[in-house]
Protein backbone atom coordinates (compact mmCIF):
# COMPACT_ATOMS: atom_id res chain seq x y z
CA UNK A 1 0.00 0.00 0.00
CA UNK A 2 2.73 2.53 0.96
CA UNK A 3 4.55 1.51 -2.02
CA UNK A 4 1.21 2.67 -4.30
CA UNK A 5 0.82 5.87 -2.73
CA UNK A 6 4.73 6.38 -3.68
CA UNK A 7 3.50 5.53 -7.27
CA UNK A 8 0.48 7.89 -7.40
CA UNK A 9 2.92 10.15 -5.71
CA UNK A 10 5.87 10.01 -8.61
CA UNK A 11 3.22 10.04 -10.88
CA UNK A 12 1.55 13.15 -10.08
CA UNK A 13 5.36 14.79 -9.84
CA UNK A 14 5.60 13.36 -13.30
CA UNK A 15 3.11 15.40 -14.47
CA UNK A 16 3.62 18.51 -12.86
CA UNK A 17 7.15 18.66 -14.19
CA UNK A 18 6.04 17.78 -17.76
CA UNK A 19 2.97 20.68 -17.52
CA UNK A 20 6.10 22.67 -15.65
CA UNK A 21 8.48 21.90 -18.94
CA UNK A 22 4.80 22.76 -21.58
CA UNK A 23 4.17 25.84 -19.70
CA UNK A 24 7.61 27.41 -20.07
CA UNK A 25 7.72 26.58 -23.68
CA UNK A 26 7.77 29.50 -25.22
CA UNK A 27 5.52 29.99 -27.68
CA UNK A 28 7.47 30.90 -30.76
CA UNK A 29 8.77 27.34 -30.54
CA UNK A 30 5.11 26.13 -32.15
CA UNK A 31 6.78 24.30 -34.91
CA UNK A 32 3.63 23.79 -36.49
CA UNK A 33 2.64 27.97 -36.98
CA UNK A 34 2.43 28.80 -40.52
CA UNK A 35 3.91 32.10 -41.19
CA UNK A 36 3.50 33.16 -44.18
CA UNK A 37 2.35 36.02 -45.70
CA UNK A 38 0.44 34.77 -48.37
CA UNK A 39 -2.36 32.43 -47.41
CA UNK A 40 -5.57 30.73 -49.45
CA UNK A 41 -8.43 31.32 -47.29
CA UNK A 42 -10.52 28.40 -45.01
CA UNK A 43 -12.77 27.35 -48.03
CA UNK A 44 -10.42 27.94 -51.22
CA UNK A 45 -12.26 30.70 -52.73
CA UNK A 46 -9.18 33.78 -52.53
CA UNK A 47 -5.63 33.87 -52.23
CA UNK A 48 -5.03 36.99 -49.61
CA UNK A 49 -1.16 38.02 -49.13
CA UNK A 50 -0.61 40.87 -46.29
CA UNK A 51 2.68 43.13 -46.15
CA UNK A 52 2.96 46.29 -43.96
CA UNK A 53 2.40 49.59 -45.85
CA UNK A 54 6.21 51.02 -44.55
CA UNK A 55 7.79 48.07 -43.69
CA UNK A 56 7.70 46.78 -39.82
CA UNK A 57 5.83 45.66 -38.07
CA UNK A 58 7.12 47.39 -34.52
CA UNK A 59 5.80 46.55 -31.15
CA UNK A 60 3.21 48.96 -30.01
CA UNK A 61 2.70 51.48 -32.88
CA UNK A 62 -0.23 52.12 -35.13
CA UNK A 63 0.22 50.68 -38.75
CA UNK A 64 -1.05 50.29 -42.00
CA UNK A 65 -1.31 47.42 -44.00
CA UNK A 66 -1.47 46.20 -47.58
CA UNK A 67 -3.89 43.09 -48.34
CA UNK A 68 -4.12 41.63 -51.53
CA UNK A 69 -7.20 39.81 -52.29
CA UNK A 70 -7.11 37.31 -56.20
CA UNK A 71 -9.21 34.75 -56.88
CA UNK A 72 -7.82 31.26 -56.55
CA UNK A 73 -7.35 31.20 -60.64
CA UNK A 74 -5.53 34.60 -59.49
CA UNK A 75 -7.42 36.91 -60.60
CA UNK A 76 -7.27 40.52 -58.56
CA UNK A 77 -10.95 41.11 -56.52
CA UNK A 78 -12.22 44.62 -56.50
CA UNK A 79 -14.91 44.81 -55.14
CA UNK A 80 -14.54 43.10 -51.85
CA UNK A 81 -15.82 43.99 -48.70
CA UNK A 82 -13.13 43.75 -45.74
CA UNK A 83 -13.31 43.35 -42.19
CA UNK A 84 -10.64 42.40 -39.76
CA UNK A 85 -10.56 40.98 -36.52
CA UNK A 86 -7.84 38.84 -34.38
CA UNK A 87 -6.00 38.47 -31.61
CA UNK A 88 -3.08 36.53 -29.44
CA UNK A 89 -5.05 32.59 -29.24
CA UNK A 90 -2.40 32.14 -26.17
CA UNK A 91 -3.36 34.34 -24.05
CA UNK A 92 -7.28 34.92 -24.24
CA UNK A 93 -6.99 38.46 -25.63
CA UNK A 94 -8.15 39.88 -29.00
CA UNK A 95 -6.53 42.80 -31.05
CA UNK A 96 -5.70 45.64 -29.13
CA UNK A 97 -7.25 48.08 -31.96
CA UNK A 98 -10.12 47.62 -34.08
CA UNK A 99 -8.55 48.18 -37.60
CA UNK A 100 -10.55 49.19 -40.80
CA UNK A 101 -10.44 48.86 -44.56
CA UNK A 102 -10.10 52.55 -45.89
CA UNK A 103 -8.77 52.06 -49.54
CA UNK A 104 -9.52 50.53 -52.34
CA UNK A 105 -6.37 51.35 -53.82
CA UNK A 106 -6.73 48.59 -57.33
CA UNK A 107 -5.39 45.26 -58.53
CA UNK A 108 -6.72 43.44 -55.76
CA UNK A 109 -5.24 45.96 -52.94
CA UNK A 110 -6.67 47.18 -49.95
CA UNK A 111 -5.38 49.55 -47.50
CA UNK A 112 -5.81 48.59 -43.97
CA UNK A 113 -5.46 51.22 -41.45
CA UNK A 114 -5.01 51.17 -37.55
CA UNK A 115 -3.44 47.95 -36.63
CA UNK A 116 -1.41 47.48 -33.86
CA UNK A 117 0.21 44.54 -31.91
CA UNK A 118 1.17 45.36 -27.86
CA UNK A 119 2.74 42.62 -27.11
CA UNK A 120 5.29 40.24 -28.25
CA UNK A 121 4.15 36.27 -29.15
CA UNK A 122 2.14 34.91 -31.44
CA UNK A 123 -0.68 36.74 -32.96
CA UNK A 124 -3.77 36.04 -35.89
CA UNK A 125 -5.04 38.18 -38.02
CA UNK A 126 -7.84 37.58 -39.72
CA UNK A 127 -9.31 39.06 -42.39
CA UNK A 128 -13.35 38.20 -43.50
CA UNK A 129 -13.95 38.95 -47.34
CA UNK A 130 -16.70 38.86 -49.21
CA UNK A 131 -17.23 39.97 -52.93
CA UNK A 132 -19.73 38.60 -55.85
CA UNK A 133 -17.38 35.45 -55.42
CA UNK A 134 -18.22 34.51 -52.02
CA UNK A 135 -17.29 35.32 -48.36
CA UNK A 136 -14.52 33.63 -47.06
CA UNK A 137 -11.80 33.95 -44.19
CA UNK A 138 -7.87 34.22 -44.33
CA UNK A 139 -5.98 33.85 -41.35
CA UNK A 140 -2.45 34.78 -41.31
CA UNK A 141 -0.08 33.95 -37.74
CA UNK A 142 2.40 36.72 -37.18
CA UNK A 143 4.95 36.25 -34.39
CA UNK A 144 6.39 39.33 -32.95
CA UNK B 1 16.30 25.18 -14.37
CA UNK B 2 18.01 27.87 -15.38
CA UNK B 3 17.06 30.07 -12.70
CA UNK B 4 19.00 27.98 -10.61
CA UNK B 5 21.47 28.02 -12.36
CA UNK B 6 22.09 31.50 -12.09
CA UNK B 7 21.21 31.34 -8.53
CA UNK B 8 24.22 28.99 -7.63
CA UNK B 9 26.54 31.03 -9.95
CA UNK B 10 25.55 34.10 -8.36
CA UNK B 11 26.28 32.75 -5.07
CA UNK B 12 29.84 31.67 -5.97
CA UNK B 13 30.43 35.08 -7.66
CA UNK B 14 29.87 36.62 -4.45
CA UNK B 15 31.59 33.94 -2.48
CA UNK B 16 35.01 34.93 -4.23
CA UNK B 17 33.89 38.38 -3.70
CA UNK B 18 34.08 39.06 -7.87
CA UNK B 19 33.10 42.54 -8.63
CA UNK B 20 31.86 41.90 -12.57
CA UNK B 21 28.29 41.99 -13.42
CA UNK B 22 26.65 38.65 -11.98
CA UNK B 23 24.75 36.14 -14.46
CA UNK B 24 25.07 38.36 -17.34
CA UNK B 25 26.56 35.06 -19.12
CA UNK B 26 23.52 33.07 -17.64
CA UNK B 27 21.08 35.32 -19.86
CA UNK B 28 19.50 33.77 -22.93
CA UNK B 29 19.96 36.33 -26.26
CA UNK B 30 15.97 36.13 -25.89
CA UNK B 31 15.98 37.08 -22.00
CA UNK B 32 18.78 39.62 -22.84
CA UNK B 33 16.49 41.16 -25.79
CA UNK B 34 13.60 41.74 -22.98
CA UNK B 35 15.37 42.98 -21.05
CA UNK B 36 16.94 45.31 -23.34
CA UNK B 37 13.16 46.49 -24.18
CA UNK B 38 12.27 46.90 -20.56
CA UNK B 39 14.93 49.29 -19.47
CA UNK B 40 14.60 52.96 -19.79
CA UNK B 41 17.90 53.46 -22.52
CA UNK B 42 14.96 51.99 -24.84
CA UNK B 43 11.99 54.80 -23.88
CA UNK B 44 11.60 56.35 -27.12
CA UNK B 45 11.64 60.32 -27.34
CA UNK B 46 9.02 61.69 -26.02
CA UNK B 47 5.94 61.87 -27.73
CA UNK B 48 4.30 64.86 -30.06
CA UNK B 49 1.15 66.27 -28.96
CA UNK B 50 -0.65 67.41 -31.82
CA UNK B 51 -4.30 67.91 -30.37
CA UNK B 52 -2.28 70.87 -27.70
CA UNK B 53 -0.39 73.23 -29.65
CA UNK B 54 0.99 74.49 -26.38
CA UNK B 55 2.36 71.45 -25.75
CA UNK B 56 5.76 72.44 -25.65
CA UNK B 57 5.25 76.48 -25.00
CA UNK B 58 7.87 76.90 -21.48
CA UNK B 59 5.13 79.46 -21.15
CA UNK B 60 2.33 76.98 -20.97
CA UNK B 61 4.47 74.76 -19.24
CA UNK B 62 4.87 76.96 -16.37
CA UNK B 63 1.41 78.05 -16.13
CA UNK B 64 0.05 74.75 -15.88
CA UNK B 65 2.49 73.86 -12.98
CA UNK B 66 0.93 76.71 -11.10
CA UNK B 67 -2.32 75.96 -11.56
CA UNK B 68 -1.69 71.89 -10.72
CA UNK B 69 -0.88 73.19 -7.50
CA UNK B 70 -3.36 76.28 -7.02
CA UNK B 71 -5.93 75.16 -4.13
CA UNK B 72 -7.64 77.80 -5.95
CA UNK B 73 -8.76 75.61 -8.84
CA UNK B 74 -11.27 74.28 -6.60
CA UNK B 75 -15.03 74.86 -5.36
CA UNK B 76 -13.71 75.20 -1.31
CA UNK B 77 -9.89 76.33 -2.53
CA UNK B 78 -8.75 73.28 -0.85
CA UNK B 79 -8.30 71.28 -3.77
CA UNK B 80 -5.28 70.70 -5.94
CA UNK B 81 -4.38 68.73 -8.65
CA UNK B 82 -1.30 67.97 -6.14
CA UNK B 83 -3.17 67.13 -3.38
CA UNK B 84 -3.96 63.86 -4.95
CA UNK B 85 -1.04 63.47 -7.17
CA UNK B 86 1.62 64.16 -4.46
CA UNK B 87 4.75 65.40 -6.19
CA UNK B 88 7.14 63.66 -3.44
CA UNK B 89 4.93 60.33 -3.56
CA UNK B 90 5.78 59.63 -7.15
CA UNK B 91 2.19 61.61 -7.85
CA UNK B 92 0.14 59.63 -6.23
CA UNK B 93 -1.85 59.68 -2.44
CA UNK B 94 -1.35 56.48 -1.19
CA UNK B 95 -4.65 55.75 -0.62
CA UNK B 96 -6.80 53.16 -2.09
CA UNK B 97 -9.38 55.42 -3.61
CA UNK B 98 -8.47 59.57 -3.92
CA UNK B 99 -9.76 61.64 -1.74
CA UNK B 100 -11.05 65.85 -2.75
CA UNK B 101 -14.04 67.21 -2.45
CA UNK B 102 -15.65 63.91 -1.76
CA UNK B 103 -14.26 60.23 -1.83
CA UNK B 104 -13.38 59.20 -5.97
CA UNK B 105 -14.07 55.52 -6.75
CA UNK B 106 -10.71 54.73 -8.06
CA UNK B 107 -6.91 54.55 -6.96
CA UNK B 108 -4.93 57.92 -7.71
CA UNK B 109 -2.86 57.10 -10.71
CA UNK B 110 1.32 58.15 -10.60
CA UNK B 111 2.04 60.54 -13.56
CA UNK B 112 5.73 59.95 -14.03
CA UNK B 113 6.04 59.12 -18.10
CA UNK B 114 2.21 59.88 -18.61
CA UNK B 115 2.85 61.70 -21.51
CA UNK B 116 3.56 58.82 -23.42
CA UNK B 117 0.18 56.97 -22.99
CA UNK B 118 -2.54 56.94 -25.55
CA UNK B 119 -4.82 56.85 -23.14
CA UNK B 120 -5.57 58.35 -19.78
CA UNK B 121 -7.45 57.03 -16.90
CA UNK B 122 -7.97 53.24 -15.83
CA UNK B 123 -10.48 52.97 -18.32
CA UNK B 124 -8.95 54.83 -20.87
CA UNK B 125 -12.13 57.70 -20.93
CA UNK B 126 -9.73 60.73 -22.10
CA UNK B 127 -7.49 60.66 -24.96
CA UNK B 128 -5.09 63.45 -24.09
CA UNK B 129 -3.49 64.76 -20.74
CA UNK B 130 -5.52 68.32 -21.53
CA UNK B 131 -8.79 66.64 -22.20
CA UNK B 132 -7.92 64.59 -19.04
CA UNK B 133 -6.92 67.45 -17.06
CA UNK B 134 -10.95 69.11 -17.13
CA UNK B 135 -12.15 65.78 -15.90
CA UNK B 136 -11.35 66.03 -12.07
CA UNK B 137 -11.74 70.13 -12.80
CA UNK B 138 -15.87 69.26 -13.14
CA UNK B 139 -16.15 65.88 -10.83
CA UNK B 140 -18.37 66.85 -8.22
CA UNK B 141 -15.87 64.30 -5.69
CA UNK B 142 -12.61 66.10 -6.56
CA UNK B 143 -12.36 69.83 -7.62
CA UNK B 144 -16.17 70.15 -7.59
CA UNK B 145 -16.41 73.51 -9.36
CA UNK B 146 -17.51 74.41 -12.77
CA UNK B 147 -16.14 75.58 -16.26
CA UNK B 148 -17.66 79.00 -15.95
CA UNK B 149 -16.19 79.35 -12.46
CA UNK B 150 -12.30 78.25 -13.51
CA UNK B 151 -12.92 80.65 -16.46
CA UNK B 152 -13.80 83.44 -14.29
CA UNK B 153 -10.86 82.29 -12.06
CA UNK B 154 -8.18 82.77 -14.89
CA UNK B 155 -9.79 86.46 -15.78
CA UNK B 156 -8.97 87.23 -12.43
CA UNK B 157 -5.62 85.79 -10.96
CA UNK B 158 -4.06 84.76 -13.71
CA UNK B 159 -5.15 87.67 -16.51
CA UNK B 160 -1.90 88.49 -18.09
CA UNK B 161 -0.11 85.35 -18.03
CA UNK B 162 -2.76 83.21 -19.45
CA UNK B 163 -3.13 86.25 -22.22
CA UNK B 164 0.59 85.79 -23.33
CA UNK B 165 0.04 81.94 -24.13
CA UNK B 166 -3.19 82.24 -25.25
CA UNK B 167 -3.97 85.43 -26.77
CA UNK B 168 -7.32 87.89 -25.64
CA UNK B 169 -9.54 86.61 -23.19
CA UNK B 170 -13.06 87.06 -24.03
CA UNK B 171 -15.42 89.11 -22.21
CA UNK B 172 -16.83 87.16 -19.56
CA UNK B 173 -19.19 89.64 -17.63
CA UNK B 174 -22.35 87.67 -19.13
CA UNK B 175 -20.96 84.69 -17.76
CA UNK B 176 -22.72 83.48 -14.51
CA UNK B 177 -20.23 83.11 -12.08
CA UNK B 178 -20.69 79.32 -11.87
CA UNK B 179 -21.99 77.30 -14.41
CA UNK B 180 -20.98 74.03 -16.15
CA UNK B 181 -22.73 70.86 -17.71
CA UNK B 182 -21.72 68.40 -14.40
CA UNK B 183 -22.41 70.51 -11.67
CA UNK B 184 -25.55 71.05 -9.46
CA UNK B 185 -28.89 71.51 -10.92
CA UNK B 186 -28.59 74.82 -10.53
CA UNK B 187 -25.09 75.72 -12.14
CA UNK B 188 -26.39 73.03 -14.81
CA UNK B 189 -29.22 75.33 -15.59
CA UNK B 190 -27.37 78.54 -15.76
CA UNK B 191 -24.94 76.54 -18.30
CA UNK B 192 -28.38 75.73 -20.42
CA UNK B 193 -29.17 79.24 -20.28
CA UNK B 194 -26.06 80.36 -21.46
CA UNK B 195 -25.78 81.05 -25.52
CA UNK B 196 -24.16 79.06 -27.68
CA UNK B 197 -21.61 81.95 -28.08
CA UNK B 198 -20.86 82.29 -24.63
CA UNK B 199 -20.43 78.39 -24.08
CA UNK B 200 -17.80 78.01 -26.56
CA UNK B 201 -15.79 81.23 -24.89
CA UNK B 202 -15.73 79.30 -21.63
CA UNK B 203 -15.43 76.00 -23.57
CA UNK B 204 -11.99 77.70 -25.55
CA UNK B 205 -10.62 79.35 -21.76
CA UNK B 206 -11.49 75.87 -19.97
CA UNK B 207 -9.69 73.84 -22.68
CA UNK B 208 -6.31 76.09 -22.75
CA UNK B 209 -6.37 75.74 -18.74
CA UNK B 210 -6.22 72.00 -19.60
CA UNK B 211 -3.38 72.74 -22.33
CA UNK B 212 -1.45 74.38 -19.90
CA UNK B 213 -1.45 71.68 -17.09
CA UNK B 214 -1.11 69.13 -20.02
CA UNK B 215 2.07 71.01 -21.27
CA UNK B 216 3.58 70.77 -17.43
CA UNK B 217 2.90 67.19 -17.43
CA UNK B 218 5.14 66.33 -20.37
CA UNK B 219 7.94 67.12 -17.81
CA UNK B 220 7.29 64.14 -15.50
CA UNK B 221 9.45 61.38 -16.74
CA UNK B 222 10.11 58.21 -15.75
CA UNK B 223 13.44 57.90 -13.36
CA UNK B 224 15.95 55.85 -13.89
CA UNK B 225 16.19 52.69 -11.67
CA UNK B 226 18.60 50.35 -10.36
CA UNK B 227 17.12 47.64 -12.82
CA UNK B 228 17.87 50.21 -15.51
CA UNK B 229 21.48 50.77 -14.53
CA UNK B 230 21.93 46.91 -14.61
CA UNK B 231 20.31 46.47 -18.15
CA UNK B 232 22.74 48.95 -19.28
CA UNK B 233 25.39 47.31 -18.07
CA UNK B 234 24.02 43.85 -19.46
CA UNK B 235 23.62 45.21 -22.77
CA UNK B 236 27.34 47.09 -22.70
CA UNK B 237 28.75 43.47 -21.14
CA UNK B 238 31.21 46.02 -19.24
CA UNK B 239 31.51 44.90 -15.37
CA UNK B 240 29.47 47.33 -13.09
CA UNK B 241 29.29 49.48 -9.92
CA UNK B 242 27.42 48.38 -6.95
CA UNK B 243 24.63 50.36 -7.93
CA UNK B 244 23.88 48.43 -10.88
CA UNK B 245 23.81 44.84 -9.45
CA UNK B 246 21.15 42.41 -8.95
CA UNK B 247 21.17 39.67 -6.31
CA UNK B 248 20.83 36.63 -7.32
CA UNK B 249 17.19 36.27 -5.69
CA UNK B 250 16.50 39.57 -8.00
CA UNK B 251 17.95 38.06 -11.13
CA UNK B 252 15.77 35.23 -10.06
CA UNK B 253 12.56 37.27 -10.18
CA UNK B 254 13.56 39.06 -13.27
CA UNK B 255 13.39 35.63 -14.91
CA UNK B 256 10.38 34.88 -13.64
CA UNK B 257 9.01 38.13 -14.57
CA UNK B 258 9.86 37.75 -18.32
CA UNK B 259 9.35 33.98 -18.11
CA UNK B 260 6.97 31.93 -16.16
CA UNK B 261 5.02 34.17 -14.84
CA UNK B 262 4.13 35.99 -18.00
CA UNK B 263 4.14 39.33 -16.90
CA UNK B 264 6.22 41.15 -19.34
CA UNK B 265 3.30 40.33 -22.07
CA UNK B 266 1.14 42.86 -20.50
CA UNK B 267 3.73 45.52 -18.85
CA UNK B 268 6.11 45.36 -21.42
CA UNK B 269 8.22 47.97 -22.84
CA UNK B 270 10.35 50.40 -20.87
CA UNK B 271 7.03 52.00 -19.09
CA UNK B 272 5.96 48.09 -18.24
CA UNK B 273 2.69 48.30 -19.67
CA UNK B 274 1.65 47.86 -23.13
CA UNK B 275 -0.93 50.55 -23.24
CA UNK B 276 -4.05 48.73 -23.95
CA UNK B 277 -6.90 46.98 -21.71
CA UNK B 278 -7.21 44.06 -19.52
CA UNK B 279 -9.86 41.96 -17.57
CA UNK B 280 -7.08 40.35 -15.02
CA UNK B 281 -10.29 39.53 -12.64
CA UNK B 282 -9.30 41.87 -10.15
CA UNK B 283 -12.72 41.70 -7.57
CA UNK B 284 -14.98 44.72 -7.46
CA UNK B 285 -14.91 46.47 -4.40
CA UNK B 286 -18.11 45.55 -2.53
CA UNK B 287 -20.26 49.08 -2.14
CA UNK B 288 -19.05 50.73 -5.07
CA UNK B 289 -21.44 51.33 -8.53
CA UNK B 290 -20.78 48.42 -10.93
CA UNK B 291 -17.23 49.32 -12.82
CA UNK B 292 -17.11 48.07 -16.56
CA UNK B 293 -13.51 49.36 -16.86
CA UNK B 294 -12.75 50.04 -20.50
CA UNK B 295 -16.45 48.90 -21.66
CA UNK B 296 -17.57 52.25 -20.31
CA UNK B 297 -14.57 54.06 -20.89
CA UNK B 298 -14.18 53.40 -24.76
CA UNK B 299 -18.07 54.90 -25.13
CA UNK B 300 -16.88 57.57 -22.64
CA UNK B 301 -13.93 58.99 -24.98
CA UNK B 302 -15.89 58.88 -28.14
CA UNK B 303 -18.48 61.10 -26.96
CA UNK B 304 -16.05 63.68 -25.20
CA UNK B 305 -16.21 66.54 -26.58
CA UNK B 306 -12.53 67.48 -26.01
CA UNK B 307 -11.28 64.26 -27.51
CA UNK B 308 -8.62 64.56 -30.66
CA UNK B 309 -11.79 64.39 -33.40
CA UNK B 310 -13.56 67.19 -31.13
CA UNK B 311 -13.58 70.97 -32.09
CA UNK B 312 -10.71 72.43 -29.27
CA UNK B 313 -8.31 69.67 -31.01
CA UNK B 314 -5.43 71.23 -32.25
CA UNK B 315 -5.19 67.86 -34.60
CA UNK B 316 -6.64 66.69 -37.82
CA UNK B 317 -7.84 63.65 -37.80
CA UNK B 318 -5.01 61.57 -39.53
CA UNK B 319 -3.47 61.94 -35.75
CA UNK B 320 -5.98 60.28 -34.31
CA UNK B 321 -5.43 56.81 -35.14
CA UNK B 322 -5.98 55.89 -31.49
CA UNK B 323 -9.24 56.89 -30.98
CA UNK B 324 -10.24 56.09 -34.77
CA UNK B 325 -9.18 52.28 -34.53
CA UNK B 326 -10.21 51.47 -30.72
CA UNK B 327 -12.06 48.93 -29.78
CA UNK B 328 -15.51 49.90 -29.15
CA UNK B 329 -17.61 47.33 -28.97
CA UNK B 330 -15.89 43.92 -27.58
CA UNK B 331 -16.97 41.79 -24.59
CA UNK B 332 -13.50 41.81 -24.05
CA UNK B 333 -13.75 45.21 -22.24
CA UNK B 334 -15.84 44.44 -19.66
CA UNK B 335 -13.82 45.09 -16.65
CA UNK B 336 -10.86 45.72 -18.85
CA UNK B 337 -8.18 48.25 -17.28
CA UNK B 338 -5.16 49.62 -18.45
CA UNK B 339 -1.73 47.79 -17.05
CA UNK B 340 -0.13 50.89 -14.73
CA UNK B 341 3.54 50.82 -15.35
CA UNK B 342 5.36 48.93 -12.54
CA UNK B 343 8.19 51.36 -12.10
CA UNK B 344 7.94 52.64 -8.32
CA UNK B 345 5.04 50.54 -7.70
CA UNK B 346 7.00 48.50 -4.65
CA UNK B 347 6.68 51.59 -2.54
CA UNK B 348 3.24 52.87 -3.48
CA UNK B 349 0.71 50.03 -2.28
CA UNK B 350 -2.39 49.55 -2.29
CA UNK B 351 -2.45 48.36 -6.21
CA UNK B 352 -5.28 48.12 -8.51
CA UNK B 353 -7.80 50.47 -9.69
CA UNK B 354 -9.17 50.53 -6.82
CA UNK B 355 -7.21 49.55 -4.13
CA UNK B 356 -8.31 46.19 -3.81
CA UNK B 357 -4.63 44.70 -2.89
CA UNK B 358 -2.88 46.17 0.06
CA UNK B 359 0.54 44.34 -0.36
CA UNK B 360 3.04 42.90 -3.64
CA UNK B 361 2.09 39.59 -2.03
CA UNK B 362 -1.51 39.82 -2.36
CA UNK B 363 -0.84 40.90 -5.77
CA UNK B 364 1.53 37.94 -6.56
CA UNK B 365 -1.42 35.64 -4.81
CA UNK B 366 -3.94 37.14 -7.15
CA UNK B 367 -1.76 36.40 -10.37
CA UNK B 368 -1.02 33.11 -9.47
CA UNK B 369 -4.29 32.14 -8.82
CA UNK B 370 -5.86 33.69 -11.35
CA UNK B 371 -10.03 33.74 -10.18
CA UNK B 372 -12.81 34.21 -12.09
CA UNK B 373 -13.15 37.93 -13.09
CA UNK B 374 -16.51 39.75 -11.18
CA UNK B 375 -17.61 40.27 -14.75
CA UNK B 376 -16.34 39.87 -18.31
CA UNK B 377 -13.57 37.00 -18.96
CA UNK B 378 -9.94 37.00 -17.11
CA UNK B 379 -7.25 36.82 -19.17
CA UNK B 380 -4.89 35.46 -17.00
CA UNK B 381 -3.96 31.82 -16.72
CA UNK B 382 -3.07 30.45 -12.96
CA UNK B 383 0.46 29.79 -12.51
CA UNK B 384 2.49 27.54 -10.31
CA UNK B 385 5.12 29.89 -8.16
CA UNK B 386 6.68 28.01 -4.81
CA UNK B 387 6.91 30.51 -2.03
CA UNK B 388 10.99 31.25 -3.00
CA UNK B 389 9.54 32.32 -6.35
CA UNK B 390 7.00 34.97 -5.34
CA UNK B 391 9.78 36.77 -3.19
CA UNK B 392 11.91 36.45 -5.95
CA UNK B 393 9.15 37.89 -8.04
CA UNK B 394 8.55 40.94 -5.47
CA UNK B 395 12.59 41.48 -4.78
CA UNK B 396 12.34 41.69 -8.84
CA UNK B 397 9.61 44.59 -8.62
CA UNK B 398 11.70 46.24 -5.77
CA UNK B 399 14.96 47.26 -8.13
CA UNK B 400 12.62 49.50 -10.22
CA UNK B 401 11.83 51.44 -7.16
CA UNK B 402 15.24 52.26 -6.47
C1 LIG C 1 -9.44 63.64 -5.65
C2 LIG C 1 -8.13 63.23 -6.05
C3 LIG C 1 -7.63 63.70 -7.41
C4 LIG C 1 -7.50 64.98 -7.86
C5 LIG C 1 -7.84 66.25 -7.14
C6 LIG C 1 -6.93 64.86 -9.18
N1 LIG C 1 -6.74 63.56 -9.50
FE1 LIG C 1 -5.86 62.86 -11.16
N2 LIG C 1 -6.43 60.99 -10.69
C7 LIG C 1 -7.10 60.65 -9.54
C8 LIG C 1 -7.67 59.34 -9.68
C9 LIG C 1 -8.50 58.62 -8.63
C10 LIG C 1 -7.33 58.89 -10.98
C11 LIG C 1 -7.81 57.61 -11.64
C12 LIG C 1 -9.29 57.87 -11.93
C13 LIG C 1 -9.97 56.89 -12.85
O1 LIG C 1 -9.34 56.09 -13.53
O2 LIG C 1 -11.21 56.93 -12.88
C14 LIG C 1 -6.53 59.95 -11.57
C15 LIG C 1 -5.95 59.89 -12.85
C16 LIG C 1 -5.21 60.91 -13.39
C17 LIG C 1 -4.46 60.83 -14.62
C18 LIG C 1 -4.37 59.63 -15.53
C19 LIG C 1 -3.02 58.97 -15.43
C20 LIG C 1 -2.90 57.77 -16.31
O3 LIG C 1 -1.86 57.13 -16.29
O4 LIG C 1 -3.86 57.43 -17.02
C21 LIG C 1 -3.87 62.04 -14.82
C22 LIG C 1 -2.98 62.46 -15.98
C23 LIG C 1 -4.28 62.90 -13.72
N3 LIG C 1 -5.08 62.17 -12.86
C24 LIG C 1 -3.97 64.23 -13.62
C25 LIG C 1 -4.67 65.10 -12.78
C26 LIG C 1 -4.70 66.53 -12.94
C27 LIG C 1 -4.00 67.31 -14.01
C28 LIG C 1 -5.48 67.01 -11.92
C29 LIG C 1 -5.89 68.44 -11.65
C30 LIG C 1 -6.57 69.13 -12.72
C31 LIG C 1 -5.91 65.86 -11.15
N4 LIG C 1 -5.43 64.72 -11.71
C32 LIG C 1 -6.67 65.94 -10.00
C33 LIG C 1 -7.22 61.44 -8.42
C34 LIG C 1 -7.19 62.82 -8.46
C1 LIG D 1 -3.09 40.03 -18.95
C2 LIG D 1 -2.28 41.18 -18.70
C3 LIG D 1 -1.43 41.19 -17.43
C4 LIG D 1 -0.52 40.27 -17.00
C5 LIG D 1 -0.13 38.97 -17.67
C6 LIG D 1 0.04 40.77 -15.78
N1 LIG D 1 -0.54 41.97 -15.46
FE1 LIG D 1 -0.16 43.08 -13.81
N2 LIG D 1 -1.68 44.33 -14.31
C7 LIG D 1 -2.45 44.23 -15.45
C8 LIG D 1 -3.58 45.14 -15.34
C9 LIG D 1 -4.67 45.32 -16.40
C10 LIG D 1 -3.48 45.75 -14.09
C11 LIG D 1 -4.51 46.71 -13.47
C12 LIG D 1 -5.72 45.86 -13.12
C13 LIG D 1 -6.80 46.53 -12.33
O1 LIG D 1 -6.55 47.52 -11.65
O2 LIG D 1 -7.94 46.02 -12.38
C14 LIG D 1 -2.27 45.24 -13.47
C15 LIG D 1 -1.78 45.64 -12.23
C16 LIG D 1 -0.60 45.18 -11.67
C17 LIG D 1 -0.01 45.70 -10.46
C18 LIG D 1 -0.57 46.85 -9.62
C19 LIG D 1 0.13 48.14 -9.96
C20 LIG D 1 -0.51 49.33 -9.35
O3 LIG D 1 0.10 50.40 -9.42
O4 LIG D 1 -1.64 49.24 -8.84
C21 LIG D 1 1.13 44.99 -10.21
C22 LIG D 1 2.09 45.18 -9.05
C23 LIG D 1 1.25 44.01 -11.27
N3 LIG D 1 0.19 44.16 -12.14
C24 LIG D 1 2.26 43.07 -11.37
C25 LIG D 1 2.22 42.00 -12.26
C26 LIG D 1 3.08 40.85 -12.15
C27 LIG D 1 4.14 40.65 -11.10
C28 LIG D 1 2.69 40.00 -13.15
C29 LIG D 1 3.21 38.60 -13.42
C30 LIG D 1 2.98 37.66 -12.33
C31 LIG D 1 1.63 40.65 -13.90
N4 LIG D 1 1.36 41.86 -13.31
C32 LIG D 1 1.01 40.11 -15.02
C33 LIG D 1 -2.22 43.40 -16.51
C34 LIG D 1 -1.43 42.26 -16.45
CU1 LIG E 1 -1.11 38.81 -25.43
Amino acid sequence: MKSGLLYALAVVVLVLVALGAYLAMPETSKPELDQSRTRTSANGLYVAAIEPEAGGPKLGELENWILTVKTAAGKPVDDAAITVGGGMPDHNHGLPTAPLMTGHLGDGRYRIEGVKFSMSGWWELRFDISSPAGSDTAIFNLVL
Amino acid sequence: MTARRTGWGCAALLASAILSGCGGEDFTPAEKATIASLSLADLPPLPADPTNKYADDPAAAALGATLFFDQRMSRDSVVACGTCHLIDRQFQDDLARGKGAGVSNRRTMPLAGVAWSPWMFWDGRRDSLWSQALTPLEDQREHAATRAFYAHFVADSFNERYQRIFGPLPDLASVPPDAGPFGTEPQKAAWNAMSAGQQEAVNRVFANLGKAIGAFERSLAPQETRFDRFAAALASGKSTGADAKLTAEEIAGLKLFIGKANCSTCHNGPRFTDDGFHNTGVPAVEGLPEDLGRATGATQVAADPFNCLGAFSDAGPEACGELRFMVKDSPRLTRAYKPPSLRGAATRPPYMHSGQFATLDEVIDHYARAPAAPSGASELHPLTLSERERQQLIAFLKTLAN
